[in-house]
């Protein structure tokens, strides 16, 4: 009998998003009593998360299709915190554009079920079935606010891009299980191990449709679109959660059944991590919008991640993890800045509304300054320490060409940064912005700014949980 | 006669691939064209998946063929839904004409 327990917060989070449809469906006016139960329910399955699979170190479930190991429990608790917090803060936001319905809770959560099978899948299919789980719903959610013309265009541009890489990473899914007979991954990992090229074609396929998913360059071209035109939640969203899940299936791709073949896949690696870091650097310089400039960001620090990730060391993953962990919370604080640009039910994201923000609000200014700087990497932040252990981790492995353009890129990224920065403390200013923001939204962006400048004291916690990470 | 081997298969689905990725990129009229040619380039998946999985005698890709008819089903439902929000919006659904978001 296989021991049911470790996909316990999987069974709990669909019973549950069946049970909140049923309510939707049935009870009037429940969109606020289904926002608090979906709440609820992420924060259970974040505790059973925790309780049942923390202290596992590798269990397989189902034939070996599904896996929970230290790497998936702990991706799973980042996905489900992040996921609370974005639902936690978007409540006042959607209230404003009148899209405060059953809808989006339901999505985030089956969103989050997609990538919590993806985080432990150990097989094709049931791999497969996460992803598609997991884009379904965000399709469905990019296109949230429908009455908008730009929110209907990034759902349609985010559909058609996003179901092409999935044909590109399916039709690289089937030469693989064609050339080694298995939708296992650990029987995959076996049995390649030879140099046929059309093996080769099947990982290039793979790479790019999950080069796709987390938009490293060159298949970044539905990112800025996206992010702009989706309503600000939702980009939010889009910015945290599923970059994670998708960095741990890349991982899981790359340490279990593409281990042997090291030789065909770094080179690819090191080069979406340079194209990233670069391009996410120069092409965000010339941005007017927030949304379409942290797009370029998450480019860039998806560029960092990888580099780790191309080092085929135990240290490059567990960089990659740290890095991250802290990007996504980075980004939660940032976020919040913007959502807290609101004047009379409106929302400013451009960057010119930021200009002289500091004689006016001179706290948010300064947690904007804090983020900004963590961003650029600028000690003693936390975004400092993230890129410090990457570079370590690749030149442990004597990769130097990777790390000097990798700190070339930062040089040229803190400039887009700084310039808002110096936007906000020595523009004109503009007029007040609303003050009467939601007690979540001040709680998260303190929270964050707290732990992004507290980070240095106490880096040990993080840096001792990833450390239990060894793939290879 | 010649006999059909694993080899046709292939080339069927390669070709068949390459025919939906190209009417991805190259297409400038209609989304319609699109979405089919994304279930083309599933059905070339298939393709590839059935002929493997009576090659090798295996069953699993088989029965990832039938997950991957479910899923596309409900990916094209998802996709035409999309289409009408957008054409409620823009009033067009050609190609060249999607471009409000850019920069």
């Amino acid at each position: 009998m296989e021991n049911l327990n470790l996909v316990l917060p999987e069974i709990f989070i669909s019973l549950s998003i069946m049970f909140l449809l049923i309510l939707g469906v049935f009870k009037k006016n429940s969109s606020k009593i289904t926002f608090n139960l979906s709440l609820f329910v992420i924060l259970i399955t974040t505790i059973i998360t925790i309780n049942e699979t923390f202290s596992v170190s590798r269990e397989t479930l189902f034939n070996e299709s599904v896996v929970i190991d230290n790497m998936s429990s702990l991706m799973k608790i980042i996905t489900l915190i992040g996921g609370f917090l974005v639902l936690v803060i978007s409540s006042s936001y959607l209230k404003i554009f009148k899209i405060y319905n059953i809808e989006y809770p339901v999505l985030i959560l089956s969103s989050i079920l997609g990538m919590m099978v993806m985080i432990s899948s150990n097989d094709l299919i049931v791999f497969y079935m996460g992803l598609e789980l997991q884009s379904l719903a965000l399709y469905v959610l990019a296109t949230y606010n429908r009455d908008q013309l730009k929110s209907s265009e990034a759902g349609l541009k985010y559909f058609v891009l996003s179901a092409l890489s999935s044909g590109l990473l399916l039709y690289g899914c089937s030469l693989v299980y064609g050339f080694s007979g298995s939708t296992n991954f650990d029987v995959i990992s076996n049995q390649l191990n030879s140099n046929e090229y059309v093996l080769t074609f099947g990982i290039v396929f793979i790479l790019v449709g999950l080069a796709f998913k987390i938009s490293a360059v060159p298949f970044h071209m539905w990112a800025p679109d996206v992010y702009e035109g989706s309503p600000t939640t939702v980009t939010l969203f889009f910015t945290m959660v599923p970059k994670i899940a998708a960095l741990t299936v890349f991982i899981r791709f790359l340490y279990v059944p593409f281990l042997n073949l090291i030789d065909q896949w770094q080179m690819i690696i090191i080069f979406l991590s340079i194209a990233s870091m670069v391009f996410g650097a120069v092409a965000a310089i010339g941005q007017t919008n927030i949304k379409r400039l942290i797009a370029y960001s998450s480019i860039g620090h998806i560029g960092y991640t990888l580099a780790g990730l191309a080092t085929a060391s135990n240290e490059g993953i567990q960089s990659s993890i740290i890095y991250i962990s802290i990007y996504v919370v980075m980004n939660l604080a940032l976020f919040s800045c913007l959502l807290m640009l609101r004047r009379k039910d409106q929302y400013y994201e451009d960057i010119e509304d930021l200009s002289g923000l500091s004689r006016n609000h001179p706290l948010l200014s300064l947690c904007l300054l804090v983020i900004l700087f963590s961003l650029a990497g600028i000690p003693p932040l936390a975004g400092f320490f993230a890129k410090f252990y990457v570079f370590k981790a690749v030149l442990e492995q004597s990769m130097f060409f990777l790390a000097i353009v990798g700190l070339l890129s930062t040089v040229v990224a803190a400039f887009y940064y700084l310039r808002i920065i110096k936007i906000i403390y020595f523009d004109k200013e503009k007029d007040k912005y609303d003050t009467d923001h939601s007690l979540w939204l001040k709680f998260s962006l303190t929270v964050s700014t707290i732990l992004i400048l507290l980070y240095f004291i106490f880096p040990s916690q993080l840096i001792e949980v990833v450390s239990r990470i060894n793939i290879i | 006669m010649i006999d059909i081997s694993l080899g046709h298969y292939l080339t069927l689905g390669a070709v068949i691939f390459s025919i939906g990725v190209i009417g991805i990129f190259l297409n400038r009229k209609n989304i319609i064209v699109i979405l089919m040619s994304i279930e083309l380039i599933l059905l070339a998946v298939n393709i590839n998946l059935v002929a493997f999985s009576i090659y090798l005698g295996d069953l699993a890709g088989q029965v990832f063929t039938l997950f991957i008819l479910t899923v596309a089903a409900a990916e094209a439902a998802i996709g035409l839904a999309i289409i009408v929000v957008y054409f409620r919006n823009s009033g067009t659904i050609r190609v060249e004409e999607i471009d409000n978001l850019k920069g």
